[in-house]
């Protein structure tokens, strides 16, 4: 058990790493930061002076050795725009963002598990057909898209819901909606097609054969073999409280990470873009670590092995 | 003696195919049935229509009592009074049988909850009874654990000790051998003679494996595509096949002593239920088959020797008169 | 008669993980086998489920790689897997496994895949690989208009005899079938196996057949050996060995085979399971299980030992016990 769950603290550690490293290079050979902040009519020595301030005139490697260097110590740079920590400045954008996705999340899998598991259980009836229409709709249609559309129903011809802004409840409604949708389609079908694929094992017929009423057929013997599959798409939705709402965030002006992240990336804030992609990373990362130890604790033939 | 349980013109079509094209057949209290055919023939499929136990596209017709009590198209709440309660089944491959995720002692006690109303440590005493019954060793030890802890013959014991706990009047045991080793599948065999003999159940014995039902029944049926064609006890059907189909089984099988020659197959293969032949299904395979063979199809009648036959032109009735020469050779 | 195929106390370990946190668990699935196969014969390995008849079938072809012991095709060791030697000599090792289905290319007319090898090993020109493929089809009894069939639209032992047809393609001199009729009805498997009676020892082809079916391999082999848990424990000609088998495992194998016609009363039944190969237990891995077990067997592993006419068996209780003939 402890060289299990240490191995993958291990693999998560190199997952963070690699995500650091990448964005670390991409970020510097996608544009110079000091053209982007200074501006076009700045003279060259201005210009030599900022970079040689923040450290970009040093070897790319260098460069990297310390940053490295810096984030083992919890220093994870400042902004180049406000000169503050670029940590307070993600951390500070946090809570915004998780009071857009957390209810997102609980939508998904509130709505998205008991839709899929009905469907599978009237298989192939009308209400099956609605469900699976409803979901293919659902994550297919661009969240940009399902945004607008939103706003054009909700605030522009109805006027009953803000179409932006933050600060009281209603402003979460749309975006919140936005958000939930596609990952409730995702959800549905995935939970069907796994309690489709339950519902015919052989298992389910011996329930069956040995008098078992059909709902607790459902209840005791499918449902638990069908959460098995459903954690690993629950936990990838789960990995995606921080990143999930980026588009979402932009186009209904919400102070979250997102919009951050958007700025950040346009202003060439190294730091700060940095930052966030490591939050998002580490967010990833532990999702999958707690997935798959949920998965030891669901599926007994992973926790012992075969004794016979 | 009044049939335990009946079965009239039962008939099964998926999306429209037809694979059982009127089964008729009975089993009497404590008698043991075997049903032979190849893969196909429908012999599982009449059992699981006879429970309401297949998906709910297939549409089924017919009847199915059971002492007068009609299952076929039943109710639910019929049904899962009978299950496990008066007919219990066991199925082939053990392995995936048994849920995965569930450990084997609860399992077994839901099926004592269910029929005989056993709860905490009265079903748990039952649980182990029946497990050491079935020769789990360690019963005790063993009860906690899951399923994959477990081998495929004692997966299989497990599950007839699930299918005695409703204490069942017949036990439909659907291929249960043929995923097993050898000498496992002597054990479970064993175990059912056993069993059967010990708690008075009938059975009926699914097999593709002429010997493995051989071994445990009285009285024998043989499926072909839909339909059965001879019917008979063991000693007449083994000793002397006489529909060509079941003849031809028994020539295919190469035999573990006697001479090694070349086998006797039967040549082509099993028609395809969604374009049956117009006449007798086994007509195109069959060397005997003539004219009238490939256009109507042959009832299953009673014959003289006292086995049933579904044969325009079967092989001829034993004659006592050779019989008495071949004894004096 | 020289040997065409020689094995030599091969072994293969496996490292099986149990569970999810376990530690890896070395496990001899074959454990000291020494074979020979000579040129046109055919012969047969049976075992239950874990006794590595298939490793040992895979280790024959080196698909599998031994950690002990040398395999010896034609006088010389196989050559390592995935070396252009051993890729050569495929066309002289071939394989035919259980599963049809699994064994074909679904997007593949099955014509173009019984000519693949033909084409992999550059046999004849293009008219001499088409007149081979209508040759091949003809032989396993696939009609010529079958040739664009794809396997999803023939039957089950149609499919084997594709198969069978494509491992014959470059005329190999040793076939290696694991469980070729295992998956199909009977009538259908008697189709199949007088295919294969009537290959053997056609231009010297030796064939190694694994099965757990005793009934088909006593139909098919000229000789037969008997594996238990990763060793064989007896062999010899297949109608004296099924006859007078002296190992008190392949006496009760043989008494297990359901013979129509034969009541269970008066089998041999043992008792328990093959142990698991990864508790391998000391000694004689059957004596857990074994009626005659004493305590030697407990200690001492029994070597191979000629039992007479032309039979050897490993078991410590050979001279005690009488050659019980079986009922005929």
């Amino acid at each position: 058990m402890i060289r299990f769950v240490s191995l993958r603290l291990l693999r998560a550690l190199v997952t963070v790493l690699a995500v650091m490293t990448f964005s670390f290079v991409v970020l510097r050979m996608s544009g110079d930061p000091a053209e982007v902040l200074l501006g076009p009519d700045v003279p060259q020595n201005v210009i030599d002076a900022f970079r040689r301030q923040w450290g970009l005139d040093a070897p790319l490697w260098r460069q990297y050795l310390s940053y490295l260097g810096a984030i083992f110590q919890g220093d994870f740079g400042l902004s180049m725009r406000d000169r503050a920590p670029a940590l307070d400045l993600v951390l500070e954008r946090v809570p915004a963002t998780l009071m857009l996705t957390v209810p997102a999340l609980i939508l998904k899998l509130g709505i998205g598990i008991p839709a899929g598991i009905f469907a599978a259980l009237h298989r192939d009836s009308a209400i099956d057909r609605g469900v699976i229409f409803l979901a293919i709709l659902g994550f297919t249609i661009p969240s940009f898209v399902m945004g607008l559309v939103l706003v054009l129903i909700f605030a522009v011809t109805l006027g009953v819901l803000p179409s932006g802004g933050f600060g009281t409840w209603q402003n979460a409604i749309l975006p919140g909606i936005t958000i939930s949708i596609g990952g409730i389609g995702i959800i549905a079908r995935f939970s069907r097609s796994a309690m489709i694929e339950v519902l015919g094992q052989p298992y389910i017929r011996t329930a069956s054969a040995k008098g078992v009423k059909w709902h607790d057929v459902v209840r005791g013997h499918a449902l638990p073999n069908a959460a098995i599959p459903i954690v690993t798409i629950a936990g990838f939705m789960v990995g995606s409280l921080i990143a999930g709402a980026v588009v979402v965030e932009t186009i209904f002006s919400w102070p979250g990470i997102g919009r951050l992240l958007i700025v950040s990336v346009s202003n060439r804030d190294l730091a700060v873009v940095q930052c966030i992609l490591l939050l998002i990373a580490a967010v990833m990362v532990t999702a999958n670590l707690i997935v798959d130890l949920l998965y030891g604790w669901l599926d007994p033939r992973l926790r012992t092995g075969t004794a016979h | 003696m009044a049939n335990l349980v009946e079965i009239r013109d039962l008939r099964v079509a998926f999306d429209g195919v037809a694979v059982l094209h009127g089964i008729g057949l009975e089993v009497a209290p404590g008698e043991a049935l075997g049903l032979v055919g190849e893969s196909g023939c429908g012999k599982s499929v009449t059992w699981l229509a006879a429970l309401g136990l297949l998906p709910s596209k297939a549409s089924i017709d017919g009847s199915v009592r059971l002492q007068g009590q009609e299952l076929c198209n039943a109710p639910r709440s019929r049904l899962e009074r009978v299950r496990g309660g008066r007919i219990a089944m066991i199925f082939q491959d053990p392995a995936s049988a048994l849920n995965p995720v569930i450990r084997v002692g609860r399992q077994l006690c839901e099926a004592l909850r269910l029929h005989r109303g056993l709860t905490g440590a009265a079903g748990r005493a039952e649980a182990l009874r029946l497990m050491d019954m079935v020769g789990i060793p360690d019963a005790r030890g063993r009860f906690g654990l899951y399923p994959h802890e477990f081998s495929g013959g004692q997966c299989q014991r497990l599950m007839i000790a699930m299918a005695l706990a409703g204490e069942p009047e017949l036990l439909i045991a659907d291929e249960p051998t043929t995923a097993l080793d050898a000498t496992i599948q002597a054990q479970i065999l064993d175990l059912l003679a056993r069993l059967r003999a010990e708690t008075g159940m009938a059975v009926v014995f699914i097999s593709h494996d002429l010997g493995a039902v051989a071994q445990v029944c009285d009285r024998v049926c043989v499926m072909y595509a839909g339909r059965i064609v001879e019917q008979g006890s063991v000693a007449q059907l083994f000793g002397h096949p006489r529909h060509p189909y079941t003849r031809g089984l028994f020539d295919a099988i190469p035999r573990l002593y006697g001479p090694r020659g070349a086998l006797v197959p039967i040549s082509g293969t099993v028609p395809d239920p969604r374009h049956p032949p117009p006449g007798c299904a086994f007509a195109p395979r069959c060397a005997h088959a003539h004219g009238f063979c490939a256009t109507q199809v042959p009832r299953l009648l009673p014959q003289r020797d006292g086995r049933h036959l579904a044969c325009a032109f079967p092989l001829p009735e034993r004659d006592p008169q050779r019989d008495y020469e071949d004894a004096l050779t | 008669m020289s040997a065409l195929i020689e094995a030599e106390d091969l072994v293969r370990v496996y490292a099986t993980r149990q569970g999810l946190f376990g530690r890896a668990v070395p496990v001899r699935a074959v454990d000291g086998v020494s074979l020979r196969v000579a040129r046109g014969e055919t012969l047969g390995i049976v075992g239950e489920s874990g006794s590595g008849k298939s490793t040992l079938g895979r280790m024959l072809l080196g698909v599998d790689p031994a950690q002990g012991g040398v395999v010896r095709f034609d006088g010389a060791p196989l050559p390592d897997k995935g070396t252009p030697a051993w890729r050569a000599l495929r066309a002289r090792l071939q394989m035919v496994y259980q599963d049809p289905l699994a064994a074909l290319d679904r997007r593949l007319p099955i014509a173009r895949q019984i000519r693949e090898p033909l084409d992999i090993h550059a046999r004849g020109d293009d008219a001499a690989r088409r007149a081979r493929v209508a040759e091949l089809m003809q032989s396993v009894g696939l009609r010529a208009d079958q040739a664009g069939r794809y396997p999803h639209e023939l039957s089950g032992g149609q499919r084997q005899r594709v198969v069978i047809a494509r491992a014959l393609a470059c005329a190999p001199e040793l076939l290696v079938c694991d469980e070729p009729v295992s998956a199909l009805d009977v009538s259908i498997q008697a189709q199949v196996v007088n295919l294969l009676r009537g290959l053997r020892g056609e231009n010297g082809l030796a064939m190694v057949f694994i099965s757990h079916d005793l009934k088909v391999v006593r139909n098919l082999c000229d000789r037969v050996a008997v594996m238990y848990l990763g060793r064989i424990v007896e062999e010899g000609p297949v109608e004296r060995l099924f006859a007078a088998p002296r190992h008190p495992y392949t006496r009760a194998l043989i008494s297990s085979v359901p013979d129509p016609g034969q009541p269970l009363k008066g089998r041999i039944i043992l008792q328990g399971e093959p142990p698991n190969p990864a508790k391998r237990p000391p000694g004689c891995a059957f004596y857990p299980r074994c009626p005659q077990a004493s305590g030697i067997c407990r200690a001492e592993l029994p070597q191979m030992r000629a039992t007479g006419q032309g039979c050897r068996a490993a078991c410590h209780h050979l001279d005690g016990a009488d050659p019980v003939p079986q009922a005929a």
